[in-house]
């Protein structure tokens, strides 16, 4: 079981975003739980830098050896930059979620609704195991 | 629930992550896929099989039995040997995919798939009832281990003195592994050499225990359904429900070397096959590689121009050629121009033969 950083905020398509406090841009990656559960990540797409996303939006998908899952945007601005490093080197997913493997910035319009606690997605997530 | 296997408790204090696999609780991976599947390629792995089927047909006309419930010729084959076979549908659609072996003059024992043996049990019944020959599913009391790859006869070795040099491939004998009683048959879905160990459920857990240590120096790793999948479809070798089904016959899926007409009597099914012997199928299977990244998966469209020529049975990222790569059924006569509709978006792959991976003997 991995641990849950309690530092970052959730969604319920195990995703985090960081940097919510300085209220401009945040990061987003998929969880070390989401990660474990896909297993070895072999391809990541991105958004375009410059899209204009909805949270809730289909923006991205994470293929793995059995298994391919969306991307969603888990707060609504433009994309300002993706991680090309995880682009060619997938498996940064499995290795580093919430570091090298972190996949897109957004600079947020308005503020983002129903994003977890780092206590509510614990909660989440361990209801599965 | 799904139904675990005797080899729960190790599985789950190696960390497997645990799925559900035609009803079994089955471990899909321990670690990393890929490198359990590297494993099995380079040294070695063991998996735990024990959802397969084994199915027992004893008696005088156990042979016979067999000739008219499958599309094989099972009573020439010597005491010792196994044979890849299958059983069909009067319609000729394929119900099954078996391995059978042939323990002794009047016993055979059939392996079927996990999804499927309590319906193959309950068909070999039936077509069995006219010969003196009893059919018998003794599933719940074995168990299977794998010990599969280039380093499984000299891992294997040395718990056993059973004549595993002697031992060929598609053949099985009875002996002592570990001082468990075994029926060690050198088979496989990996495309590697290796062995299959059918065990009493008791002695399982140290059977594993003994091929782990064992494996030790030689690194052997545990290995999962996920890597044994991503290892069968390098070798080409078909997955019941993804290559086969009962509607397609053994000719639909390229194997109809194994439909054996000329063997003595009737079989069930040979009035649908006869016919259609020597008629090319509409599609036949094939090996597609991508030529991105993408990977296409089952049920997926191929496509010819944007029209649909074909149909995606498996797909996975491929370790051994660094690209994805699938089986597919793809109408005869178009080889190239050809593209995967992966979630909407064309993507183009080249037709390969199968198998992707042929190991070196």
């Amino acid at each position: 079981m991995s641990t849950i950083p309690d530092d970052l905020s959730y969604t319920k398509e195990h995703e985090w975003v960081a940097g919510l406090d300085d209220g401009l841009t945040v990061t987003v990656g998929i969880t070390a739980y989401a990660a474990e559960a896909l297993g070895d990540v072999v391809y990541v797409q991105l958004p375009e830098v410059g899209a204009t996303v909805e949270a809730g939006d289909s923006i991205g998908e994470v293929e793995s050896t059995k298994s391919v899952s969306e991307i969603y945007a888990p707060v609504s601005g433009e994309v300002v930059e993706v991680n090309q490093a995880v682009v060619d080197k997938p498996d940064l997913v499995n290795s580093e979620p919430y570091g090298e493997g972190w996949m897109f910035r957004v600079r947020l319009e308005g503020d983002p609704e129903d994003l977890l606690s780092a206590e509510e997605y614990t909660a989440l997530t361990s209801g599965d195991n | 629930m799904s139904r675990p296997t005797p080899l729960r408790d190790i599985h789950e204090s190696l960390g497997a992550t645990l799925t559900d696999f035609a009803g079994w609780l089955m471990p899909l991976r321990y670690g990393s896929e890929s490198a359990e599947h590297n494993a099995v390629r380079e040294r070695a792995g063991l998996f735990d099989l024990s959802h397969m089927g084994e199915i027992f047909v004893t008696g005088p006309q156990a042979g016979q039995a067999l000739d008219y419930a499958l599309v094989g010729h099972l009573s020439a084959l010597a005491v010792g040997r196994a044979r890849y076979t299958m059983i069909v549908n009067e319609q000729g659609g394929v119900l099954d995919d078996l391995i059978v072996y042939r323990l002794g003059d009047e016993e055979f024992m059939v392996v079927a798939n996990a999804s499927n043996y309590p319906m193959v049990a309950a068909r070999l019944t039936e077509r069995a009832s006219g010969f003196d020959a009893a059919v018998e599913d003794r599933s719940d009391q074995y168990a299977l281990i794998a010990v599969q790859g280039p380093k499984a006869q000299e891992i294997l070795a040395t718990l056993t003195d059973a004549d595993l040099e002697g031992l060929k491939y598609y053949a099985g004998l009875p002996g002592t592994v570990a001082g468990a009683e075994a029926l060690i048959a050198r088979t496989g879905y990996t495309g590697e050499d290796g062995f299959e160990l059918f065990v009493a459920n008791a002695d399982a857990a140290p059977l594993w225990h003994a091929l782990t240590k064992a494996g030790e120096p030689y690194e052997l790793l545990p290995a999962g359904l996920s890597s044994r999948d991503t290892l069968r479809l390098e070798a080409g070798m078909p997955l019941y429900g993804n290559e086969l089904n009962s509607s397609l016959t053994p000719f639909d899926a390229g194997l109809g070397r194994v439909v054996k007409f000329d063997k003595p009597g009737d079989f069930v099914g040979r009035a649908a096959l006869e016919p259609i012997k020597d008629v090319p199928p509409r599609r036949r299977l094939v090996g597609l590689v991508a030529t991105g990244r993408r990977v296409p998966r089952h049920g997926y469209p191929v496509t010819k121009d944007g029209v649909v020529v074909g149909e995606v049975t498996s797909g996975a990222p491929s370790q051994t050629l660094g690209k994805p790569i699938a089986m597919a059924y793809v109408d005869t006569g178009i080889e190239e121009g050809l593209a995967v509709d992966i979630r909407g978006s064309q993507e183009a792959v080249d037709l390969v033969e199968l198998p992707f991976y042929r190991r070196n003997k």
